[in-house]
């Protein structure tokens, strides 16, 4: 009887697991070959991948060139051997891509505009990064401003400059000043109120240093490349996310007015499509306005994109405006909030998180529509690479697949990038939600 | 104390804070701002036109055109008029639009299932595929297709044969073109009965099932009526059809179908482009669909292809179809992209052109944008009404 009684004190070793149902073999048998029509696509996709990777890697790496200075480093018969994609191409002409025709000696304007707009928009998206409000006023008020007055040059974008800089300092200043009024005594030692003013005091004082160099005016035709996409892109946003929540509210209207000429506007910009709406910015806004305020040539389109963008945005907006519950709205109004109040400290806070996602996919669709402007002859990225082409000096077979290959490279970085952050935000915003 | 202190009557508010008054004040204050802004557009349009010495109206719609259009689905010379370029553009623009909705659909269809497949390098492919094109502009995508593949081929000289008579050159695609003699006609009647005959026989077959559970192969039968009877028509009436073989004559390819270069290449962009949009339209709704739908299904005994068939794809179709036809709805749009290629579509004919030519802008941008959203707005009420018909009813 004494011995019936087995305890194991130590635990047993564990058993392998039965054959077939673990490790690289196993993946591969499920995976690839687990049936005949498993197999015969398996076959199919090795045979694509196949003819396909080898072919680029050879073209745009093993055979490619990378230095030169003029399109017979990219030539067959000059150079005595097989060619494949000539990057010496790029690099002679990446500056013009980049800047267009501007002047080479002004340059550096375009570089602080660079500048900023990377610091914008780092501060704006970069999620741990503190002070959003200063970022925010930096990105939609700083920047604007700041970029028309260096790129464009001259007396009166300095002067309006610093209008800009002087309205933004009184603004600053006599929100602190309420504050302070109601009993906030420790604004001004927050580093917020701090850094902002130190923004507005660099704007002005930097201001203040062109101003007395004096700037020349460097006229938008020359303008070019990725300064002009990226500011058709930054303008896009930049004004199209306000008039997009405008109308988005104007929707959501109880005033059958003002909902219906914000439905009619939504509906009528989402129905056309982007050149018609381009075509009539660049022929039809000159016809509407005095001779005397004929708008620049580059202003166009930009109004044109703004708009159109806006009534997407709108759409964005009002599907994160529906998703807040409406007991938030009826929260605010107990607390006996107005209609301004209520939008602006309850519900856009919300709504506006929600939809990030939603904006940042709108505004990669708005990066890739800018190329649209080449149609009414603004010199993009797009424009420039395919101008350099043409050009003689570098016309070479294989020019082409090397120009489209270096635009494609340089959209998809920006927009693939985009898309990732926009799932990573989804991913953090939907965090509340998982179990 | 038997009357109790009563509160005094909240006195009327100032018409300043009612927000009925203040709603009608805002919008006024709105259709005064719009009616300024028309006033002053159209004060300045007149002054600007007069200034510029532009006609107004549309009397230019029958004047002479005096360009030539390559691609024509109806009549066409230099001698017609704006009016019937017009409708050779919007007729390109809805071939186009058409073929490429077909064809994008069936490439997206196909991205998307293979993109949800087992299979792992079929899934990466497909991943691979919808990353670059969606993330790559159309215009890009455009230029590519036209000056980078289809411009650097060979000469009619060198045409590349593709089989069964299909030329390709830089000057475009050359398919054979069916020629009907006497009694073709019957080949297109049989076709007509198959048809037919195919659609009673299912309904006939869906009625025997449900009343004796009693199954037929309605796709082989069908399959073998469409094929058989044409076929049969085809040498009871003599073998009327031949083909007329696209020729190398001269320095050029002549006989049979041309297919233009600008057209191939927007065919091409427009559907590689909008495939991946739809593929993942498609990916969304069939993962849509839960996970237990699929296994009670499989507990019910239904085979791997009629749980797909009878139970996850009606169920992801609800999901798929409204985004699918927003898709569909954009590819028409983005086919205006072929003014930047030269194919003749009604914004490169019409806004294009004829707007140079006449310098009516405002006549032709609104005509076109009209043309656009007359397109878009049959789409949404064809969404409304699917929307309705489809919507899950819920007690």
């Amino acid at each position: 009887m004494a011995n019936l009684a087995y305890v194991q004190h130590n635990a047993m070793p564990a058993q392998p697991a039965p054959p077939g149902t673990k490790g690289a073999l196993h993946w591969v048998k499920e995976n690839l070959f687990s049936s005949p029509l498993n197999t015969i696509m398996t076959l199919i996709g090795i045979y694509l991948v196949a003819t396909t990777v080898p072919a680029l890697a050879k073209f745009y790496f093993i055979d490619a060139v990378w230095t030169g200075s003029d399109r017979d480093a990219c030539l067959k018969d000059k150079v005595g051997r097989e060619i494949g994609a000539c990057w010496a191409f790029v690099g002679d002409r990446y500056q013009y891509f980049i800047y267009g025709s501007y002047p080479i000696v002004e340059r550096w304007r375009v570089n602080i505009v660079f500048a900023l707009f990377a610091i914008g928009v780092v501060w704006m998206l970069w999620q741990r990064l503190p002070f959003k409000s200063v970022g925010a006023m930096l990105f939609f008020a700083v920047l604007p401003v700041t970029a028309w007055m260096l790129l464009y040059g001259g007396s009166l974008s300095w002067t309006w400059y610093m209008l800009a800089g002087a309205a933004l300092a009184v603004w600053a200043v006599y929100g602190d000043y309420s504050a302070l009024k109601k009993g906030d005594t420790g604004i001004f030692s927050r580093p917020e109120t701090l850094l902002r003013y130190g923004v507005i005091l660099a704007m002005l004082l930097g201001g203040l240093m062109i101003g007395t160099a004096g700037l020349p005016r460097v006229d938008t035709g020359l303008w070019g490349g990725i300064l002009v996409t990226l500011l058709i892109a930054a303008v896009g946003i930049v004004f199209s996310l306000p008039l997009g929540i405008a109308l988005a509210l104007g929707r959501r209207s109880k005033l059958p007015i003002i909902k219906m000429f914000s439905v009619i506007f939504i509906e009528f910009v989402r129905g056309v499509p982007l050149i018609t709406v381009l075509f009539m910015a660049n022929t039809m806004l000159p016809l509407f306005v005095p001779q005397e305020w004929s708008p620049d040539r580059l202003l166009r389109p930009l109004i044109g994109v703004a708009l159109f963008a806006a009534a997407y945005m709108a759409e964005v907006v009002r599907g994160g405006l529906q998703a807040i519950p409406k007991g938030q709205y009826e929260g605010a109004m107990s607390l006996g909030l107005g209609y301004g109040s209520m939008m602006r400290l309850i519900v856009l806070p919300q709504a506006l998180r929600i939809v990030i996602p939603g904006i940042v996919n709108t505004f990669i669709g708005l990066f890739k529509d800018t190329t649209l402007v080449t149609v009414v002859g603004i010199f993009d990225f797009m424009r420039a690479v395919e101008a350099s082409m043409i050009d003689p000096t570098w016309a070479t077979p294989t020019t082409r697949a090397t120009g489209y290959a270096f635009a494609a490279i340089f959209y998809f970085i920006c927009c693939w990038g985009m898309s990732r952050y926009s799932i990573s935000v989804e991913g953090k915003l939907a965090a509340g939600q998982k179990r | 104390m038997s009357t109790a202190e009563r509160a005094p009557e909240p006195g009327k508010a100032s018409l300043l804070y009612d927000p009925k008054i203040r709603g009608y004040f805002y919008q006024f204050l709105v259709v005064g701002i719009v009616l300024f802004l028309f006033y002053e557009a159209y004060s300045n349009v007149v002054e600007n036109l007069q200034r510029q010495k532009i006609a107004s109206g549309l009397g230019f719609w029958g004047n002479t055109a005096g360009f030539d259009i390559n691609q024509t689905l109806i009549p066409y010379s230099a001698t017609s008029t704006y009016g019937q370029a017009f409708w050779v553009g919007l007729l390109n623009t809805v071939l186009v639009a058409s073929i490429g909705i077909v064809l994008a659909t069936l490439l997206g269809f196909l991205v998307g299932v293979a993109r949800l497949s087992k299979n792992w390098i079929i899934s990466k492919i497909a991943m691979v595929y919808v990353e670059v094109i969606r993330n790559l502009p159309l215009l890009l995508q455009l230029f590519f297709w036209y000056n980078a593949v289809l411009k650097p081929l060979p000469g009619p000289r060198d045409s590349l044969n593709l089989g069964a008579g299909v030329l390709l050159n830089n000057r475009g695609l050359f398919v054979p073109q069916p020629v009907f003699g006497d009694g073709a006609g019957l080949i297109g009647i049989a076709l007509l009965f198959a048809i037919f005959g195919s659609l009673f026989f299912y309904m006939w077959s869906k009625k025997q099932q449900e009343t004796t559970g009693k199954q037929y192969p309605n796709g082989l039968i069908t399959l073998a009526a469409l094929i058989l009877l044409p076929t049969l028509a085809y040498f009871l009436s003599g073998k009327p059809v031949t083909f007329n073989f696209p020729q190398l004559s001269g320095f050029n390819v002549r006989g049979g179908v041309t297919v233009f270069p600008e057209f191939f290449a927007l065919l091409l962009g427009l559907t590689t482009y909008t495939a991946g949009f739809i593929a993942e339209v498609v990916r969304a709704g069939i993962m849509a669909v839960s996970k237990g739908q699929t296994e009670a299904a499989g507990a019910l005994g239904l085979r791997h292809g009629s749980t797909l068939r009878l139970v996850v794809i009606p169920q992801a179709m609800r999901v798929i179809i409204p985004p699918l036809t927003s898709n569909y709805l954009n590819l028409t749009k983005n086919s205006s992209l072929a003014v930047v290629i030269g194919y003749p579509d009604l914004v490169q004919v019409f806004t294009g052109t004829v707007l140079n030519q006449t310098g009516q802008a405002l006549e032709v941008i609104a005509i076109t944008m009209a043309v656009y959203l007359t397109f878009s707005l049959l789409t949404s009420a064809f969404m409304n009404y699917y929307n309705s018909r489809m919507a899950l009813v819920e007690r």
